[in-house]
C-alpha cells in the first residue's frame, strides 16, 4: 500500500495536494490536463521532488526523506532511460549492480530478462542501434530485473506510435503487473488508461483525487474529467 | 516541471580542488604582498616597465584585431582549397611553445633572417627584431590567429537568412549586418588579447630587455634571478597582479563566457559583390605570416637533429614528465570542480587568468625559499603552476559537457542508485571523454612549452626543453637550438594529438 499522507507539493505558484492510498496488485493511471501536476506527483513518489508538507509511505514505512536510489521503486522517464554509451546488457545490468561488476550468474539473469522482453541476442548492441520500441523494451527489462515493488511510468512510450505504445503497455501489464506490485503510470491519453489501468487517479484543480476503478470512472465521469475529455457523456 | 537537481557525487573533491587553486593563486599572492617592500615605492625604471607593459599590450592587441578583421571576413565569405587546413592552422599558435615560435620569427625577421637577406640584396640596411617592435611582432604572430578565429565566429553567427534578406532589399551588408556584429565582438577580442599580452613573459625575455623594453614580468625575473632582491620582486609581482586583475575583470564583464570554436568549417553564402583581390591578399598574407616561421623551424631544425647532445634528450624527458603530471592534475582538478558545479567554479576557474605564471612563481619561490633550495623543487612547482594556469581552458572545455550529463542523466543515475565514483566511472567519464581529452591535450601542450616559472626556479640540473633551448639561443648555438626547437614542437603536438585523438577513438555516443 502506497500512501500519500496530507501531501503538499509546491513550486512557485504551482501547488498540488494529495491525500490518497494506492493498493498493491493494481495498475493505476494518473490522468488530467497538462500542467496539473501528474509528473510532479510521480517525481515526488520517486524521490526527485521534495514535498513541502506531508509524508509518502510504503507499507507503513516513511519514504519521504529517502534518496531516489534507496526507495522501493523503479521509474521510467519520458526520455533518457538508457545510457547511450553503455551496451544494452550493461544498461540492464545496472539494475543488479550499480557498479557494473557483473558475475556470470548476473549476466545470465540479464540475458533472461532480455529474452523475456523479446530482445534475445541484442544485449551487445548500443541503444542507438535499436529501434524506439526495442529501446523501450530494454528499459523495461531493467525494471523487470530490478524487481522493485513499485513501478513508476512517466509516459515513457509517448514518442512511439499508437500501436507500438499499446503493445508496450500490454507488455507492462503482462510482465510487470502482479499481485505484489503497484504500477503507477502518467498519461494524457484516456485511451491508455482504459486499455490497461485498473484504477484512475484524476489530477486536476490542484488536487489528486482518490483512485476510482477505471470502468466506473469512465461510466460516470465527474465534471473535471468531462472538461478534460472535451465532450459530454454519450 | 523543474525538479531538484540530484547530487550524485560528494562535494569534497571539488572543495579540495578549489582550495588548492586558491592557495596557488591567492595564497602565493598573499606571500608576495607580505614580502613586498612598500616603503621604497616604485623607481623610475619600474614605472617605465609598467608603461612598456601596457603600451606593448595595447598596440599588440590593437594590431592583432585590425589585421584579423579582413582575414576573418575573407575566410567567412570565400570557399577555397585548403581553407579547412588554414583554419586548423590558426589554432596552432595557441599550443605552439613560445620559445619555438620566437625561433621561427627570428629565422624570418631576425638579423640573418629571410627579410634582412632580401633587404640586403636591395642594399637596404638590416632591421632589428629586438625591442618594442619585436615584442609586438611576436604578440601579433600569436594573437592574430586567435583574433581571426574569434571574429570569424562572429561572422558565421550572423544567420544566413539575414544576408538573403539584405540581398533582396539591396541593402549594404557592411553597415546593416557586419558593423553591428564587429561592434559587439571586437571589444571582447581586444581585451582578451590585451590580457594575454600583459602576461606573456617568454616573448619579453627573448626579444625585449634593456631599459627601454622591459616588461613588469621581466623586471620580476631580473630582480629575483640576478639581483636576488626579493622585496622588489614581490612588489613588482603585486603591480603585475593589479594590472592583470583590472584587465581580467574588464575583459570578463565585456565578453562573458565564449564558446570554443565550433562550426568554423562553413562559409556564408552572400550576394553582395566583394573584391576577390582584397580577400585573396588578406588570406595569402596571413597564411605566409603563419606558415613561413613554422616552416623555418622545420628547415633549420632538421640538419642538427642527428647530433643533438644527450642533455637535450634528458631535458625533453623532463618536459614530458612535467607535462604529463601537470595535465593529469589539471584534468582531475577541472573534473572535480565541474562535478561540483555552481557559481564557485566560475570564480575559481577564472582566477588563474588574472594570476600570471611569474606572480604565482614568485609567491611560490618566497614560500619555499626559507625551507629548501628552490631549484630542487623546480619541476614540482612548474607542474603545479602549469596545472593551475591551464585550468580555465580545461574547465571551459569540460564544464558544459559535465553539466549536460547531469541534466540528461542525473535523475536516471539517482533512480538506479549510481553514486560517487561509480557514477563518475560508468556515466560521466565515458560521456565527457572527448572534451576531457581535448582539454587534457591543451593542458599538456601548454605545460610542455612553458617558459615562465621554470626560468625562475631551475638550476642547471632541472632544465626543461624550453629552458634548455632558451639557454642555447643565449649562447648563440643556433643549430643545436634549431634542432631542439623541432623536437619540442613535435613533442608538443604529438602529446596534444595523443590526448585529443585517443579520447575520440571509438567514442560512439
Amino acid at each position: 500500500m502506497l500512501t500519500c499522507e496530507k501531501l503538499l507539493l509546491q513550486q512557485d505558484d504551482f501547488a498540488l495536494r494529495a491525500d490518497l492510498a494506492l493498493a498493491k496488485g493494481r495498475m493505476t493511471a494518473l490522468i488530467g490536463p497538462s500542467g496539473a501536476g501528474k509528473s510532479t506527483l510521480l517525481a515526488a513518489i520517486a524521490g526527485f521532488f521534495p514535498p513541502a508538507k506531508g509524508r509518502i509511505m510504503w507499507n507503513g514505512r516513511d519514504l519521504t526523506d529517502l534518496p531516489p536510489g534507496d526507495r522501493p521503486s523503479s521509474i521510467l522517464f519520458q526520455d533518457n532511460n538508457l545510457f547511450p554509451h553503455l551496451s544494452v546488457a550493461q544498461n540492464v545490468g545496472l539494475a543488479l549492480r550499480p557498479r557494473l561488476r557483473l558475475s556470470a550468474q548476473d549476466a545470465a539473469r540479464v540475458n533472461a530478462a532480455l529474452v523475456d522482453v523479446g530482445l534475445a541476442g541484442l544485449g551487445g548492441r548500443k541503444p542507438g542501434a535499436l529501434s524506439g520500441g526495442q529501446q523501450s523494451r530494454a528499459a523495461l527489462a531493467r525494471v523487470l530485473l530490478a524487481d522493485k515493488p513499485v513501478v513508476l511510468l512517466d509516459e515513457p512510450f509517448s514518442a512511439l506510435g499508437p500501436g507500438l505504445k499499446m503493445e508496450m503497455l500490454d507488455l507492462v501489464r503482462g510482465k510487470l503487473a502482479g499481485p505484489d506490485r503497484l504500477v503507477i503510470m502518467v498519461t494524457h491519453d484516456p485511451a491508455d488508461a482504459r486499455h490497461v489501468a485498473d484504477d484512475v487517479v484524476l489530477v486536476a484543480d490542484g488536487r489528486a483525487a482518490a483512485p476510482v476503478e477505471t470502468s466506473a470512472l469512465f461510466a460516470n465521469p465527474p465534471a473535471v474529467l468531462i472538461d478534460y475529455l472535451g465532450q459530454g457523456p454519450a | 516541471m523543474a525538479q531538484r537537481p540530484v547530487a550524485l557525487t560528494p562535494r569534497w573533491p571539488g572543495a579540495l580542488s578549489g582550495a588548492l587553486v586558491l592557495v596557488l593563486t591567492l595564497g602565493t599572492l598573499a606571500a608576495v604582498g607580505w614580502r613586498a617592500e612598500w616603503g621604497g615605492g616604485l623607481s623610475p625604471a619600474d614605472w617605465s616597465a609598467i608603461r612598456f607593459t601596457v603600451t606593448q599590450a595595447f598596440v599588440s592587441a590593437g594590431l592583432s584585431v585590425i589585421f584579423a578583421i579582413p582575414v576573418a571576413r575573407a575566410l567567412a565569405r570565400r570557399r577555397f582549397f585548403g581553407r579547412k587546413v588554414l583554419i586548423t592552422l590558426l589554432g596552432a599558435p595557441f599550443l605552439l611553445p613560445v620559445i619555438v615560435a620566437i625561433f621561427g620569427l627570428l629565422a624570418v625577421f631576425g638579423r640573418s633572417g629571410l627579410i634582412n637577406d632580401v633587404l640586403g640584396l636591395l642594399g637596404i640596411p638590416p632591421v632589428s627584431i629586438y625591442g618594442f617592435h619585436g615584442v609586438v611582432l611576436a604578440h601579433v604572430f600569436f594573437n592574430l590567429p586567435l583574433a581571426t578565429r574569434l571574429i570569424l565566429q562572429g561572422w558565421l553567427s550572423i544567420p544566413a537568412e539575414r544576408f538573403r534578406l539584405a540581398a533582396t532589399l539591396n541593402a549594404p551588408v557592411g553597415r546593416l549586418l557586419e558593423w553591428p556584429m564587429l561592434r559587439a565582438v571586437v571589444p571582447g577580442v581586444f581585451l582578451v588579447i590585451f590580457l594575454i599580452c600583459l602576461t606573456s613573459f617568454a616573448v619579453a625575455l627573448t626579444l625585449g630587455g634593456g631599459p627601454r623594453a622591459t616588461t613588469v614580468e621581466l623586471a620580476i625575473y631580473q630582480a629575483l634571478r640576478f639581483d636576488f632582491d626579493l622585496g622588489r620582486a614581490a612588489l613588482l609581482a603585486c603591480v603585475q597582479f593589479g594590472l592583470c586583475a583590472v584587465a581580467a575583470v574588464v575583459a570578463w564583464r565585456v565578453t562573458g563566457p565564449a564558446a570554443m570554436g565550433a562550426g568554423l568549417d562553413r562559409s556564408v553564402q552572400r550576394w553582395d559583390r566583394a573584391s576577390a583581390v582584397v580577400d585573396a591578399l588578406a588570406i595569402t598574407l596571413a597564411a605566409l605570416f603563419l606558415v613561413l616561421p613554422l616552416s623555418m623551424i622545420v628547415l633549420k631544425g632538421l640538419p642538427g637533429l642527428a647530433d643533438l647532445p644527450p642533455s637535450i634528450w634528458h631535458a625533453a624527458a623532463r618536459s614530458i614528465a612535467v607535462a604529463v603530471v601537470s595535465a593529469a592534475l589539471c584534468s582531475v582538478l577541472a573534473l572535480a570542480l565541474a562535478l561540483w558545479g555552481g557559481p564557485v567554479i566560475a570564480v575559481v576557474g577564472v582566477l588563474p587568468l588574472a594570476a600570471s605564471g611569474l606572480v604565482v612563481g614568485t609567491g611560490a619561490f618566497l614560500l619555499v625559499y626559507p625551507f629548501i633550495n628552490p631549484a630542487r623543487l623546480a619541476l614540482v612547482v612548474t607542474a603545479l603552476v602549469n596545472a593551475t594556469l591551464a585550468l580555465p581552458f580545461v574547465l571551459r572545455a569540460i564544464a558544459p559537457a559535465v553539466a549536460d550529463v547531469q541534466a540528461d542523466f542525473g535523475r536516471l543515475g539517482a533512480a538506479l542508485g549510481l553514486r560517487g565514483w561509480a557514477w563518475v566511472r560508468i556515466v560521466v567519464l565515458p560521456r565527457v571523454r572527448r572534451p576531457l581529452g581535448f582539454g587534457t591535450g591543451i593542458a599538456a601542450a601548454l605545460s610542455m612549452g612553458d617558459l615562465g616559472v621554470i626560468a625562475l626556479f631551475a638550476g642547471q640540473s632541472q632544465e626543461t626543453l624550453p629552458l634548455a633551448m632558451f639557454r642555447l639561443m643565449g649562447a648563440f648555438r643556433m643549430e643545436t637550438a634549431a634542432a631542439a626547437a623541432l623536437v619540442l614542437v613535435t613533442l608538443t603536438f604529438v602529446i596534444f594529438w595523443i590526448c585529443d585523438k585517443g579520447a575520440r577513438r571509438d567514442a560512439d555516443l
